[in-house]
């Protein structure tokens, strides 16, 4: 059963959402992007098979290439560029993922008292999603 | 006020949108499905990496198989380019005429990229080199 969803003129929660839902689709394969360039200017044709460059792409954490025939990792590909754009990656894709969720769920839910609760449950699993992922990439 | 659709769950099911309804309905289930692999993925490292368990380690080795590597793939591409379909009919509203072009035009895309990653992925399998 689907229920309506209204959405209010002007800028409201819901427009927000689904601006950020459009952006932050397209900086995601802009980033992949700008990864396996990056990937393949530092010798990745060479020295990577193809699921380890998938992998990279994906998400350019360190771990990623460990099973490579890099020399050495530390020497461009894990330094503090690659940080900010896994935590640019995390960011915009757990963001697009949860905010996904509340519009799926909201979908075939109606208004209800569950709602607010409901939100507050995503909203939670959000915060603590985002911080368990910048730890692992601040700290590994 | 918007609309109010109350459609049972089997009468939805005789509805034939074709093309254009099964991306929809792609799109939503790889997008649940890349947060709860994905995620399933980021926890099961954050425990290895922090208590080394063997659950975890065990999630990680079937994530990192071949088998689930082609699934994974196949949500992930097919839900990057059914995206940017949606934001470039979005932004141009009048190409959604042509929407089912559109979608023939992403599967034309998709299926040699999917295909070749496919065939790169068993080659090595069967090759053992992971």
């Amino acid at each position: 059963m689907m229920s309506s969803r209204t959405v209010k003129p002007g800028l409201s929660f819901e427009y927000i959402m689904w601006i950020f839902t459009r952006i932050s689709g397209l900086a995601l394969i802009l980033l992949a992007i700008i990864g396996v360039i990056s990937a393949l200017a530092l010798g990745a044709r060479t020295q990577v098979d193809l699921p380890t460059l998938m992998r990279w792409t994906f998400f350019p954490n360190p771990n990623h290439v460990i099973n490579s025939n890099i020399p050495d990792v530390t020497l461009g590909w894990a330094n503090a560029f690659w940080q900010v754009m896994q935590i640019l990656i995390v960011f915009f894709g757990v963001t697009h993922g949860f905010n996904g969720l509340r519009v799926v769920i909201e979908d075939y839910t109606g208004q209800s008292i569950v709602r607010p609760f409901m939100r507050g449950f995503i909203f939670l699993l959000w915060i603590f999603a985002l911080v368990i992922a910048i730890y692992v990439i601040i700290f590994s | 006020m918007g609309l109010n659709r109350r459609v049972g769950f089997f009468a939805g099911l005789k509805y034939r949108g074709g093309g254009p309804m099964w991306a929809w309905i792609l799109h939503r289930v790889s997008g649940l499905a890349m947060l709860l692999f994905v995620g399933t993925h980021v926890f099961a490292s954050f425990f290895m990496q922090q208590t080394g368990s063997d659950f975890a380690t065990n999630i990680n080795i079937i994530y990192e198989s071949w088998v689930f590597q082609i699934i994974v793939t196949f949500i992930v591409m097919f839900h990057g380019l059914n995206g940017m379909r949606i934001i470039i009919l979005d932004i141009w509203p009048k190409f959604q005429v042509f929407q089912r072009e559109a979608l023939w035009l992403q599967w034309l895309i998709f299926i040699p990229v999917y295909g070749l990653t496919v065939f790169i992925l068993i080659q090595r399998s069967i090759a053992g080199s992971y």
